[in-house]
């Protein structure tokens, strides 16, 4: 059982409201004074998966855990699906609209800014969603 | 280099943020790609910009960027101010472009955004 837990609702193409989990997660964080550097690489990771889902998914969750020195960020969405981990993981590969584009996404560095911001990131992904559990060791 | 200095070198109006005209800014990194912004920028860094949306103040708060310059005379809307105002950043506005705006803060010393280490 976690020691903390949030879970936002994250709605698709909505690019007014996307990064508002983010931001609470943040302000949370920062609250509980952990170190500067490791909020930010949270928030970062956070508000990317974040835009993902409001720009490539059909809508979903994101469930903020924190459980003894570990912090899980659990992105969860209702499809329809990465069809290629392996490129999407290739930065500069997009697959972006252009109303994404038009506000400044779509450069194709979302999954691997996740990746390197993180200290773990599991992927698994179907038509029926995608799950992105990405996990911070607090030192 | 000051905020007020970037605001006079660039002939910028200040926006929001006449407290922090005194903040002293590391490094600047130039881009309308949020997605880069996110990969590249360091503390303490200033933005520059061509992008006025929501979701340019919400990637420099992620970012811990605490001022923001809008180039080609782009004006952010009163929504967009007041969520700049609500989490205490500066906004600058001028109307050089992005190019001539970098290219001015780079021949007065203003170093450039590498890569943050992970």
């Amino acid at each position: 059982m976690a020691d903390f837990v949030e879970v936002y609702d994250v709605t698709s193409e909505d690019f007014v409201t996307a990064g508002d989990a983010s931001r609470n997660i943040k302000r949370i964080l920062k609250k509980i004074g952990l170190d500067a550097k490791l909020i930010r690489r949270i928030a970062i990771a956070s508000y990317e998966s974040e835009i993902n889902m409001a720009i490539h998914s059909y809508g979903g969750t994101i469930t903020f855990e924190i459980e003894g020195d570990t912090i899980i960020v659990i992105c969860k969405d209702t499809g329809p699906g990465i069809k290629d981990i392996e490129k999407a993981m290739t930065e500069g590969y997009s697959t972006a609209s252009d109303s994404a584009r038009a506000i400044g996404f779509g450069a194709g560095m979302g999954l691997p800014n996740i990746r390197n911001n993180s200290d773990k990131l599991d992927i698994t992904s179907s038509k029926a969603g995608t799950t992105l559990i990405v996990t911070f060791n607090i030192d | 280099m000051k905020v007020s200095e970037i605001r006079d070198i660039l002939d910028a109006k200040l926006l929001c943020g006449q407290d922090k005209l005194d903040l002293d800014i590391l490094s600047a990194c130039g881009s309308d790609l949020m997605s880069d912004l996110l990969a590249f920028v360091k503390d303490s860094c200033v933005l520059l910009t061509g992008q006025t949306n929501f979701q340019v103040i919400k990637t420099a708060e992620m970012l811990d960027v605490e001022c923001i310059i809008f180039v080609r005379g782009k004006i952010p809307t009163k929504e967009v101010c007041d969520l700049a105002k609500e989490v205490g950043m500066t906004l600058l506005q001028t109307d050089k472009t992005l190019y001539a705006a970098c290219g001015l803060l780079y021949v007065e010393g203003l170093e450039p955004c590498e890569r943050g280490d992970f």
